[in-house]
């Protein structure tokens, strides 16, 4: 059984709305509960349950990487496979690395890449050129779309 | 964004706590009052700097174990009108242009969130249906080795 099956509608409810429509309030549970008609207590019984079973990651600010003054890219690099557990470790040591994974193809492994400032973005690519494997850096031209809700 | 921005995404970016006054703590700690730390969220929110206050999901505990990128060619002068389509889609959670490589022809990229492979590659035909782009490739996660989000 996936997880989705274990919600109830009151929890699709809750997961629905703290994805858009969290209230920035010092109550935000208690108002949450208003909403939906259940108690304080029980928003944050359910909001517990939710994270443990990994539902709901975090509650906090989604940040904008262009928005801090910061500049991001994405790299997709070519590793053995027999080496590419280590190297994703690796690379996965910076902090500013903020989603690596293993896909198929003659470039195996892609992971972003998002610095405070450009010149960190620089730093860390050099640095990323010295494990001595080939890579191509994409970084983004225009934006289309970022994901801001998953209606469950 | 000054410092105590700055501090207060820090104490924040993880994740508040699942507590009846979770900005309290947080004021507390910057000495500020609990009205001043969400009038600074709300301002970010404003910025931009802070795309969305919320919950992020983990798509995995809900069934939605496919992540596919689907990388495409498009001719330039068609990324704009392709790009916009493909945002569209409600199963496309990012869409991005980037740059080209030589060794990487491929500059739309799209990322698509299903329960099953084939759910996936159905929905990269419809877009291919829907723009006319015939050359596109889907790169399936396979191994999944860090997703954080933007931190700083």
């Amino acid at each position: 059984m996936t997880m989705i099956e274990a919600l109830d509608p009151i929890d699709r409810q809750l997961v629905n709305t703290i994805q858009l429509d969290f209230p920035l309030n010092p109550y935000p549970f208690r108002i949450l509960g208003g909403r939906i008609g259940i108690s304080e207590e029980e928003v944050i019984d359910r909001l517990k349950k939710l994270t443990d079973i990994g539902v709901v990651r975090k509650i906090g600010p989604i940040l904008s990487t262009t928005a801090i003054g910061g500049s991001s890219t994405l790299i997709a690099m070519q590793v053995p496979e027999y080496e590419v557990d280590r190297v994703a470790a690796r690379i996965n040591e910076f902090g500013e690395v903020s989603h690596n994974y293993l896909r198929p193809g003659k470039y195996n492994l892609w992971f972003t890449v998002s610095a405070r400032k450009k010149e960190r973005l620089h730093e860390i690519i050099s640095e990323i050129s010295e494990l001595g494997y080939p890579f191509l850096n994409l970084p983004v031209n225009r934006l289309f779309k970022i994901g801001v809700k998953f209606e469950v | 964004m000054d410092d105590l921005d700055l501090r207060l995404i820090k104490l924040t970016q993880d994740g508040i706590e699942l507590v009846p006054e979770p900005f309290k703590k947080i004021a507390r700690e910057l000495n500020i009052s609990e009205e001043e730390v969400i009038n600074r969220i709300n301002t970010l929110i404003e910025h931009g700097i802070v795309r969305r206050f919320g919950a992020s999901i983990g798509h995995r505990a809900l069934g939605i174990l496919f992540n596919a990128m689907c990388v495409w060619n498009v001719p330039d002068h068609r990324v704009e009108e392709v790009g916009a389509i493909m945002a569209g889609f409600d199963e496309v959670s990012h869409c991005y242009e980037r740059l080209r490589s030589p060794d990487w022809e491929y500059n739309l990229y799209a990322m698509v969130h299903a329960r099953t492979r084939e759910e996936c590659e159905r929905i990269a035909h419809e877009i291919s249906l829907a723009t006319g782009i015939s050359d596109y490739t889907i790169l399936f996660s396979e191994k999944e080795f860090k997703k954080t989000g933007v931190r700083i």
